[in-house]
């Protein structure tokens, strides 16, 4: 489907009296000739593998480069005791978004939404609403699709990737796709989901992308976090009927163009920001300064 | 940009461009070669040399060339599954002038071949394969991909193109690469449908195809 728009897609939504993540789907459909059952199975299976990764990610594994793990579980437990800040929907967003964070930094499986870095998320906005409100599984489905069209519009307007748009255009966008979807999920209007989207990316505007080691560890597990408490609070004020004064596709605008200024070092070199600091020098000598491994008897 | 890329895809972690990238310029290593490989010489270039072990390119090389796609769980047991299968694998740094920061250069040798691949991941899980055997290519195993080495004399070229318009099948895009003239070239055809094995062994049988492979869209 091609979006230039997230205005657009709300005009369509409303003249034919749909959700804009129905609206998303049908046209997806349309498009691509196939039946809408076809895609809602393609996105059913992407959902059980956010679900899967929720599950991996609490079996607190270690990543990669080692800088990460085990933070889900830890959270997990503080939740469960009740003495948790956040609660309810907040709470497990906290935790579904660490758990599927880290299972990707230790090579689990995830479904890039919209990337691999920012992969924690739109599940622990989603599945957390999903299970706290008990909302059926084939509406989460539609919302993916409200979310996967916010993102053409910012690969259309701005982009999606860390190294040409800084964090801003991963965990950011991710925290504008996931707002919109959620606040449909929630009964929001489009114009609700719009101005969810719209405020949860102004939240995230700036964000530089900084990996320590250039490893999707540090602080991306985290910034995940960040990211989906910044969606929850968004959709929770627009929801309240609290609008946002620049429209969502003027933010992603204004992303794309704050992207474009970034400077080089801080868009994934690994040159700048966190990943210069002593700490994060120190930390990036102690990973790649391991031996050489080879098997084999050949040199 | 596809929907279905933005919530998607699928892939094992942590990152598109050193992970799933890098199985991808594995899977195309052993596409090239033809068969099991047996050793592996890998050269790493740019950030791929710097990062390799923390992003697990390394385990996604050789899971690619161990034929694993890029969900595949395995991923993570390559170099333990590469041990029991009888493939003996080596990494080496390298400096390749001008190349981009995430490539790689394998040498590869089979039972009965040898191949030499060099490429690399340019984001997104993408890839472009530039260089086969000696030969500069330009493939991004996007659309399914047909690579023929054939003497370099005229009408090789028409002869496998009329070969594939009688089959109904589109050339998307085409090159012939050559190291020198009159000597062996390497044709590399972009097709817009997958070209099925009858008709690619009809394409091996033309006089002056000296081989042949084909890679499907990774
Ligand atoms: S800091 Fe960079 S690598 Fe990490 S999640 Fe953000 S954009 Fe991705």
């Amino acid at each position: 489907m091609y979006l230039e728009s997230v205005e657009q897609l709300i005009k369509i939504a409303k003249e034919n009296g749909q959700t804009l993540g129905r609206m998303a789907l049908i046209l997806e459909a349309k498009d691509r000739e196939v039946p809408e059952e076809h895609l809602l199975n393609i996105m059913r299976e992407r959902l059980q593998v956010m679900r899967a990764a929720v599950t991996e990610g609490l079996q607190g594994n270690r990543s990669v480069g080692g800088l990460v793990g085990g933070q889900a579980l830890k959270y997990q437990a503080w939740y469960n005791s009740g003495k948790s800040l956040a609660s309810g929907v907040f709470g497990k967003a906290i935790t579904y978004a660490l758990a599927v964070s880290e299972a990707n930094a230790s090579m689990g499986l995830i479904v890039a939404a919209p990337t691999a870095g920012s992969a924690g998320v739109i599940p622990g906005v989603l599945l957390s609403i999903m299970e706290e409100y008990e909302i059926p599984e084939e509406k989460v489905i539609e919302g993916l699709y409200a979310a996967g069209a916010v993102g053409l519009v910012i690969a259309f307007k701005a982009s999606l990737s860390g190294a040409q748009g800084g964090c801003q255009a991963e965990c950011g966008s991710a925290a504008a796709m996931a707002a919109v979807a959620a606040t449909e999920l929630l009964g929001g209007s489009p114009e609700q989901a719009a101005h969810a989207g719209a405020i949860a990316l102004k939240g995230m505007l700036g964000l530089v992308c900084d990996p320590v080691a250039g490893l999707v560890e540090v602080p991306c597990v985290k910034r995940n976090v960040s990211a989906a408490v910044q969606a929850l609070a968004a959709v929770d004020l627009a929801l309240a009927g609290i609008t946002s004064a620049i429209p969502l596709d003027e933010v992603i605008g204004a992303m794309g163009e704050i992207g474009r200024e970034l400077p080089i070092s801080l868009k994934e070199t690994a040159q700048g920001g966190l990943a210069a600091t002593p700490t994060g020098k120190a930390l990036a000598q102690k990973i790649f300064g391991r031996k050489e491994e080879k098997n084999g008897e050949n040199n | 940009m596809d929907l279905l890329d933005i919530i998607g895809p699928v892939m094992i972690g942590p990152s598109s461009s050193h992970t799933a990238g890098a199985v991808r310029l594995g899977r195309v290593g052993r596409l090239v070669l033809g068969e099991e490989p047996r050793k592996a010489k890998i050269f790493l270039h740019g950030s791929f040399k710097e990062t390799y072990r923390g992003h697990g390119t390394d385990r996604a090389i050789i899971a690619g060339l161990l034929g694993f796609d890029t969900s595949d769980p395995r991923i993570r047991e390559s170099l333990k599954i590469a041990k029991e299968r009888g493939l003996n694998y080596e990494f080496l740094l390298i400096d390749l002038p001008e190349a981009h920061p995430n490539t790689a250069y394998m040498e590869l040798w089979g039972e009965t071949s040898i191949a030499r691949v060099t490429g690399s991941s340019i984001g997104g899980g993408a890839v472009l394969i530039t260089d086969i055997n000696g030969y500069p290519v330009n493939i991004s195993a996007k659309y399914p991909t047909i690579i023929v080495p054939h003497n370099d004399q005229p009408g090789a070229v028409a002869k496998v193109t009329s070969v594939l318009a009688w089959h109904g099948i589109n050339i998307a895009r085409m090159s012939v690469a050559r190291q020198k003239k009159g000597a062996e070239a390497l044709m590399v055809i972009e097709t817009d449908q997958p070209v099925d094995d009858e008709t690619f062994k009809e394409i091996k049988r033309l006089p002056g195809i000296t081989g042949g492979f084909t890679i499907p869209p990774l």
